[in-house]
């Protein structure tokens, strides 16, 4: 900001500084109110995470040394501000996540699932499942993974972070991010299939008798 | 000189970190390699690729205007 040349303002004013923080902010709601949700669940909590992550970041806001490095920064703040509200109501609850044995939810495969010879010569219905899944059936699927899945899921799968930022921001070690992926995804696939099954949508995916049994 | 071919079972099972980019060099490339010759391994990775844009889009939702309006306020009164 203090660096732009302009003739008449070599330094932005508080009430600047302010619009233009304001504008910044603006820019970036759908996002940020989007992670929020995904990460809080509910609208009143995304809400609550999303105000409080701009005034953290006000605060803070001499910190940031490029403006044009305002939109990672304001999400690290984001997941910052949400994690240690989080990290002081799950303790315990993160401690039976980890003790969960092995189901076989952590190796479901919803490929699997759509790509069997018998379905193939229909098309392609994986392709046909992707197409068809609507984003609100992903929200509520995210929604639906126990906490310390969905949290790792929105920090690498939404936000696009690498193991090592999420592992960071959330203060677990690398291994556990890893198999917190890998078991959250594949939870995530299997209430995809459940939603699409229960609503009817996976007709043409659904499997005849007679075949790889067990159940959805 | 013998080439080591990584098996449909070690892409299957290192898929996700390499859709992720989370796997040295010398894997990725391997897995890369078997990407270009094998046809279900292809396809399960363009269905992951696929299926991870989608959940990427869901961090992406229309903010009420009643949140809008309070941060404004908000920023007004720092
Ligand atoms: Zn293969």
């Amino acid at each position: 900001m203090a660096t732009s040349t302009r003739h008449d303002l070599p330094v932005a004013s508080p009430q600047e500084r302010k619009d233009q923080f304001e504008k910044q902010v603006a820019h970036l709601m759908d996002r940020l109110y989007g992670t929020a949700l995904r990460l809080a669940r509910n609208p009143d909590d995304a809400e609550d995470v999303v105000a409080e992550t701009i005034s953290n970041a006000w605060k803070k806001l001499d910190q940031l040394d490029d403006c044009a490095h305002m939109e990672g920064w304001l999400f690290r703040i984001l997941h910052r501000t949400f994690i240690s509200q989080w990290r002081r109501r799950q303790c315990r609850q993160d401690k039976e996540v980890e003790l969960e044995p092995e189901s076989g939810d952590d190796r479901f495969s919803l490929f699997e699932k759509l790509h069997q010879p018998f379905l193939l010569w229909w098309g392609a219905p994986e392709k046909e499942f992707i197409n068809t899944l609507l984003q609100e059936d992903i929200g509520k699927a995210i929604d639906h993974l126990p906490d310390a899945y969905r949290v790792a899921i929105v920090l690498v799968e939404v936000e696009g972070y690498s193991y090592e930022e999420a592992s960071r921001l959330l203060g677990l070690p690398l291994g556990t991010i890893r198999s917190r992926i890998s078991r959250g995804r594949c939870r995530l696939q299997k209430a995809l299939w459940q939603q699409a099954h229960d609503a009817g949508l996976a007709n043409c995916c659904s499997q005849p008798p007679g075949t790889r049994g067990g159940d959805v | 000189m013998t080439e080591s071919w990584i098996s449909c079972e070690e892409v299957v099972e290192r898929l996700v970190d390499y859709l992720h980019q989370e796997l040295d060099n010398h894997t990725s490339a391997e897995i890369e390699r078997h990407l270009e010759r094998c046809h279900d391994c292809f396809s399960r990775a363009e269905f992951e690729r696929r299926l991870r844009e989608r959940i990427a889009r869901s961090g992406q939702q229309e903010a009420p205007e009643r949140l809008r309006r309070r941060i404004r306020e908000m920023i007004d009164h720092f």
